[in-house]
């Protein structure tokens, strides 16, 4: 009887005509598609985009060169040099990023004892030639004044829960 | 035509040639221009039943899409590879649109708007769209490379086995109109009834069995096994780039195209009105094709594509044993007073 029942029931297309049904239903339904430059996704605090370095509020630029990121660097991304400065600290002379291999994991910010190093919401930029995505000392740290107050106020709102 | 008299006299003797390639003009052109539209569709209704919006950004609401499609691949360069046979390569394409396009011949829009009102019209279209399958074998075979040879394998194999399933659906309809030609086939369908007395309700099974037919021989989803993008990468043409794909992909829709306007004109009743009272008009022929593409769009967002030897037992296993035997029901029951078309 079963093999009866599932003969007629392939034979008169009725699984077809459901699958058709289904589709047919989502052919009215609401479209779920975001419409990219126009609308955006919520982002959380904890996003990982293109990284900054950050300063005191002093204007002293946080970064003591414990070359821990470079270390944990999953990807190699991290290029420092340090050296002593004339008032005796010691500071980068340079700190690149290569984010062309950057995976975007964050580790260097977990690792930064000093909050230096931060993954921002930034993720709308681009390169035009070769190169040109492997932001230099001075490039992160126009990044980490320009957005420092969303930096802070980011921090601030994952505090709690770390 | 008395407008037209001016213009004759200038050509002279050349107008009746003048005349026809207008005429092939006035229906190839509309044509193209369906073929990318109907790309636009697809790509519409397949994004909507997957909840996406599809393309949207070039020109109001996408519309400008084809069109940057068709420059972008007029522009790009045509690869021949280097153990291709080179005249066969680019022979392929030519000779798999040359069918798709040479078949709307016969295909009348209206009564007496037909480019070439022959008696054995159905025969020609039947002969000249089994051509199309060249196209696709010569494709696999110059391009000289195991996914295209494998396609153009699959794909020979399956519209052979489907033209005969097709074949015999169509025999069907010869018994309901007594004959071949395609205007007068129309004109059979021509009832009181409306919409009851086309030929899709006597003939029910063979008008699906020539649908799902008609989406084998076109290898659309779910019989794409030709292409089988996900298996063989895209099958006949792989090779293929710019322009020589380009045209592959025209004549795969003008196919579409030709198989919905003939399921419209043998099943569906052609220009006629599906209610008694309206007028009969090209636009009814227009809707009928659009419903047809849609399903067939609606199938490739809905279905898997089928196993090889699923495809192949459904041909020959199914399809031809059904039409068979509605052959035979219908030839009885059309010698019974009970027959009422």
């Amino acid at each position: 009887m079963n093999k009866l029942r599932d003969f007629f029931g392939t034979f008169l297309l009725v699984e077809l005509v459901r699958g058709l049904a289904l589709t047919g239903r989502h052919l009215f339904a609401r479209k779920i598609t975001v419409q990219f430059p126009e609308e955006k996704t919520p982002q959380s605090p904890r996003f990982r985009g293109l990284h900054a370095l950050r300063r005191y509020p002093n204007g002293e630029e946080r970064c003591i060169a414990c070359k821990l990121c470079e270390a944990v660097c999953p990807a190699l991304a991290i290029t420092i040099e340090s050296d002593v400065r004339d008032d005796g600290t010691r500071r980068t002379t340079r700190y690149d990023i290569d984010l062309t291999k950057c995976i975007f994991c964050g580790f260097c910010e977990e690792s930064c004892p000093v909050d230096s190093i931060v993954e921002t919401r930034l993720f709308e930029y681009h390169g035009e030639r070769r190169g040109d995505l492997v932001y230099t000392k001075e490039m992160l740290l126009a990044i980490g004044d320009r957005f420092e107050p969303q930096i802070a106020a980011d921090r601030m709102a994952d505090a709690p829960y770390r | 035509m008395e407008l037209l008299a001016p213009v004759e006299a200038f050509f002279g003797p050349a107008w009746p040639l003048v005349w026809s390639l207008a005429k092939i003009v006035a229906i190839v052109l509309p044509l193209m221009v369906s073929v990318a539209y109907l790309t636009f569709a697809e790509r519409k209704v397949i994004g909507y039943m997957q909840v996406r919006l599809g393309p949207n950004r070039v020109g109001p609401k996408g519309l400008l899409q084809p069109i940057a499609d068709a420059l972008k691949l007029m522009t790009k360069e045509i690869i021949v590879p280097t153990g291709a046979n080179p005249f066969l390569f680019v022979l392929a394409p030519v000779l798999s649109i040359m069918p798709a396009l040479a078949a709307w011949a016969v295909i009348p829009f209206e009564p007496d708007v037909v480019l070439a009102d022959v008696n054995a019209g159905l025969l020609y279209v039947m002969a000249i769209t089994s051509m199309g399958v060249y196209g696709v074998i010569i494709a696999g075979w110059a391009s000289n490379s195991k996914y295209a040879f494998l396609g153009s394998l699959r794909s020979a194999a399956q519209i052979v086995s489907y033209e005969i399933a097709m074949g015999f659906a169509l025999v069907g309809v010869l018994m309901m109109s007594h004959s071949l030609n395609l205007s007068e086939i129309v004109r059979r369908q021509d009832g009181s009834l409306g919409l009851l007395s086309w030929n899709w309700v006597p003939l029910f099974p063979m008008f699906l069995v020539y649908l799902i037919s008609g989406v084998a021989e076109t290898n659309r989803a779910p019989f794409d096994v030709a292409e089988g993008e996900s298996e063989i990468v895209a099958g006949f043409h792989v090779e293929y780039s710019g322009m020589a794909f380009a045209v592959f992909f025209l004549a795969e829709y003008a196919n579409m195209i030709l198989v919905s306007s003939l399921t419209a004109i043998m099943f569906l009743g052609g220009w006629l009105s599906p209610i008694p009272g309206l007028p009969s008009s090209f636009l009814w022929l227009l809707l009928k094709v659009a419903a047809v593409l849609f399903c067939f769009l609606w199938f490739r967002a809905t279905f898997p594509r089928y196993r090889y030897d699923q495809i192949m037992r459904l041909g020959w296993k199914v399809f031809i044993p059904v039409t068979l035997v509605w052959l035979l029901v219908i030839g009885g029951w059309m010698q019974t007073p009970l027959w009422p078309w």
